[in-house]
């Protein structure tokens, strides 16, 4: 069965028909040709996906295009408006914090939406234990330049076989710091 | 030989292709532009071993969108004697998994759905999948190969009479899982079939070979089939030797001529399609005198192999060169079961092989008393402990004082148990790491002079996020004396001259060394035809890779020395790596950037193969249970801690002209040794079967 939807993707509006088991990666991929989300398992499980939708982190594997008409994504591509490179990017070239590159678009996209959900207080598994025997539940900001541990935690949702996790952290850091 | 100036070469670029991966614009196979792509989905079988006795396509074949189904009953009959190559091409099934049709449709979703409703039924046949001690000798056999050539077997002294009289014997058994290789990027393929020829984009580590093999099979000239690569999402080995899916992919192709076939393997599929690592079942046995010093080393490997295509894992292969020894012998043996094939993964042989020798190290130095870098130190060889030879260069004693001084290795109570944080056991482990600096074969290069001060560099190597774009490019730039910015390297594209794969930690060597060989050859004509001067209508030179003359006269290897600690907690078991350090002895360093970033990539997938990775198989069926990644762990940023790399200076002059060994692999090799070493330090449990989990931590 097909249907038709709406999408904004990168600031450009998008009317397109798609059938109903089509997921939100399928869709950007196939159909509108941003392959800049990547599929790495289909399954939620690696987080080559991830995009912003509605401004908020993710795996866009798993979400059912039928089910988010009238949303606004956001890829990797589109984090570079007008043609810059945003910092994230940047700090992520210049910390070599990729090698084949494929999951890093999603790397990219979680990274920038992890740094605004520290900064506004998001509790993590990490946050819960620290700091000083709080909960941690309401902790307010959390300073990721000088909790390296927050990042790796909130960052665990994007695999990387190539394993540049330990360049991605100093990158993460720079960014976060700035 | 001597090495060439570097001037561009030792200077920490960044990628080249940096922006473009940063925002998901560089395209990989599967994300080419074509036409009207038709999409393909396989249908695999479900028993291990067996025959097929019925295919109903007659439902996926009415699905509205479905192009054509792929049996064996429709199949093109492949001119390949690769087993594991010759799919849909009888009844006959050998593994579970193994490909036995195949839908072609409009959309990806209704490829998929129309898969699930080809029928097929078997008549299935026992089978045997399980690698074990009770495959008796009868069971195994001699592998026919180590990849690329090395001793099957070796043989030195009286391995039995030295073992017999040392002072300290040691004889423990080592196992290792299968493992996975699991690049982010899944093997996917474009293919078109037109009247010309095809026309493939395949994630592969070797498009000449990719060439070669589809031309074999399809019985196409070379010439006739074009593969392109540029962007390549991770390999480890698994997209160096050619797998069923690009055949599959052509017979779609060739089924609906005209159309491109977009074929992307699930994760799923990849458990079964792309090969994998070996189980290892490996026993050492060590003799030594009181002080450490080895007197005899036997080390004996059993693997798994396919019925479809021999593989070994060679784990034995690295022994032979670590450590002076009057007495040694190293044995493989193989056990055909009907699983798929295993191959090439990072580091094949080494990884496996000095987890186990590099854990009976540790297990002697305790035995002797005697701390385990200096165990290390008292076994170095004056030259190759098997053949004499002289080595080109053996940094292994540098890396390991190097090493330990950086990491902070003493002061260092070797007694397990004595440290204790919080909860927390803490220990250290080291271990030593080689890999052979190679070459390989089928390297040619095209180099065009433009009058403007261009230089156009091609040849069909790949770029699998090694860093090869930048780092070959520099290479190229010193080997022609030229900037940077004069240097258009051309790569991925096997309208270039063929390149041998990206494997055995060889491209940089075995590309530059014919770039190398090509700027010669470009210099020797300007000179003695043109008086110096490009000619206006530019001048090109091609040339093959030229031989190494040292070949055979030194034994080339990479070494490094691995350290780690760990942490393991009291009460629960669980194991935490905060801090890697691993110094390494690679020749020149070409792009220090993207080379530490290499090195940290392997040690950190050598703590994944330690702690996380095992594939799972079901004996009743054939196949591997934990097949995605949230049941296969890979390891994630969570579990990594502080991954340090570092290099000695080394001026190689054997090796090649640039003065490299490799730097893909020497990573992961040792890895794991160093924390099972530290676990054992850190609680007093050795354990010799990876992975070290918690429960095998627990009273």
């Amino acid at each position: 069965m097909d249907t038709e939807i709406a999408l904004r993707v990168d600031g450009a509006d998008h009317r397109l028909t798609v059938d109903t088991r089509t997921t939100l990666l399928d869709a950007l991929r196939e159909r509108l040709g941003n392959t800049s989300p990547k599929k790495g398992c289909d399954h939620g499980q690696c987080g080559a996906c991830t995009i912003l939708l509605d401004g908020r982190r993710a795996n866009s594997c798993l979400a059912l295009a039928v089910a988010h008409d009238g949303a606004d994504i956001v890829t990797a591509a589109g984090l570079a408006a007008d043609g810059q490179l945003h910092p994230m990017q940047r700090s992520f070239i210049e910390h070599d914090a990729f090698q084949c590159g494929y999951c890093t678009p999603g790397q990219i996209v979680s990274a920038v939406a992890m740094v605004e959900e520290a900064a506004t207080g998001w509790p993590s598994a990490v946050t819960y234990r620290h700091p000083d025997g709080t909960d941690g539940t309401d902790t307010g900001p959390v300073d990721l330049a000088a909790n390296p541990d927050e990042i790796r935690e909130r960052m665990s949702g994007n695999l990387c076989r190539c394993a540049a996790y330990a360049n991605m952290i100093p990158a993460i850091q720079e960014v976060a710091r700035s | 030989m001597s090495t060439i100036a570097a001037r561009v070469m030792g200077q920490a670029l960044d990628r080249v292709e940096g922006a473009d991966k940063v925002r998901g614009l560089a395209p990989y196979a599967f994300e080419h532009p074509v036409p009207e792509p038709a999409y393909l989905s396989a249908v695999r079988s479900t028993v291990a071993a067996g025959q097929i006795t019925g295919i109903d396509c007659s439902r996926a074949s009415a699905q509205s969108g479905v192009l054509a189904v792929l049996t064996y009953l429709n199949a093109p009959r492949v001119g390949t004697d690769d087993g594991e190559l010759r799919i849909l091409q009888s009844d006959q099934v050998a593994f579970r998994g193994q490909f036995v049709a195949a839908v072609i449709a409009e959309t990806s979703e209704i490829a998929r759905h129309a898969a699930g409703l080809v029928r097929v039924d078997y008549r299935p046949r026992p089978h045997d999948v399980e690698l074990a001690d009770a495959h008796g000798p009868d069971q195994l056999r001699v592998p026919q190969q180590i990849w690329p050539l090395f001793p099957i077997e070796t043989d030195k002294g009286d391995v039995d009479a030295g073992l017999a009289s040392a002072a300290i014997q040691l004889d423990e058994t080592y196992r290792t899982p299968w493992y996975h290789h699991n690049p982010l990027e899944p093997h996917t393929t474009i293919a078109c079939w037109t009247t010309e020829g095809v026309t493939l984009y395949v994630s592969t580590q070797y498009p000449a070979g990719v060439q070669h093999t589809v031309a074999e099979a399809f019985r196409l000239e070379p010439a006739q089939v074009r593969v392109r690569s540029p962007h390549v999402g991770g390999g480890f080995g698994a997209k160096l030797p050619r797998h069923s899916d690009v055949i599959l992919a052509v017979m779609a192709a060739q089924l609906v001529a005209g159309r491109p076939v977009r074929f992307a393997l699930t994760r799923h599929q990849m458990f079964s399609q792309t090969g994998y690592r070996s189980p290892t079942i490996q026993r050492v046995r060590l003799g030594a005198d009181t002080d450490g010093r080895l007197v005899a080393v036997a080390h004996e490997s059993v693997e798994q192999t396919s019925r479809l295509r021999e593989f070994a894992e060679h784990a034995t292969r690295a022994t032979p060169t670590m450590y002076a020894t009057p007495h040694l012998r190293t044995r493989q043996r193989l056990a055909a079961l009907d699983l798929p094939s295993p191959t090439i993964m990072r580091a094949p042989g080494e990884s496996t092989g000095l987890f186990a020798l590099e854990s009976a190290l540790d297990e002697l130095a305790i035995a002797c008393g005697v701390d385990p870098v200096e165990l290390r130190v008292r076994n170095e060889p004056a030259e190759h402990p098997l053949d004499g030879l002289p080595f080109s260069s053996r940094g292994l004693v540098g890396c390991l004082r190097e090493g330990a001084r950086r990491f902070g290795w003493q002061p260092r109570d070797a007694t397990p148990r004595a440290r204790r944080d919080n909860g927390w056991l803490v220990g250290t482990g080291m271990a030593a790491s080689t890999y052979p600096a190679m070459q390989l074969p089928g390297t040619k290069v095209t180099i065009r002079a433009t009058p403007d001060g261009r230089h156009i560099v091609s040849l069909a190597a790949v770029d699998i996020g090694t860093g090869t774009r930048t780092a070959l490019a520099q290479v190229a730039a010193d080997a022609l004396r030229v900037d940077l910015d004069r240097v258009e390297l051309r790569l991925g594209d096997t309208a270039y001259p063929p390149a041998a794969q990206e494997g055995g930690s060889a491209g940089i060597s075995s590309w530059g060394a014919t770039i190398c060989a090509g700027a010669d050859e470009l210099r020797r004509r300007l000179s003695t035809e043109y008086g110096d001067t490009v000619p206006a209508d530019g001048l090109e030179v091609t040339v093959d890779m030229p031989e190494n003359q040292y070949l055979g006269r030194y034994v080339m290897h990479s070494f490094g020395a691995q350290f780690a600690e760990v942490r393991v907690h009291e009460e629960t078991g669980e194991i935490r790596v905060p801090r890697q350090l691993g110094v390494y002895a690679v020749g020149r360093v070409v792009n220090p950037k993207t080379a530490r970033s290499q090195l940290i990539g392997g040690m950190t997938m050598g703590l994944s193969m330690a702690l996380h990775e095992a594939s799972v198989l079901d004996p009743r069926y054939g196949h591997v249970v934990n097949h995605d990644l949230a049941s296969y762990h890979i390891s994630s940023n969570a579990d990594v801690g502080a991954v340090e790399a570092y290099w000695i200076e080394e001026d190689d002059p054997y090796v090649n002209p640039m003065g490299t060994k490799g730097i893909g692999e020497i990573g992961i090799v040792g890895a794991a040794a160093a924390i099972a070493n530290a676990v054992h330090h850190a609680t007093g449990v050795r354990v010799r079967e990876l992975p070290i989990t918690c429960d095998k931590l627990l009273p």
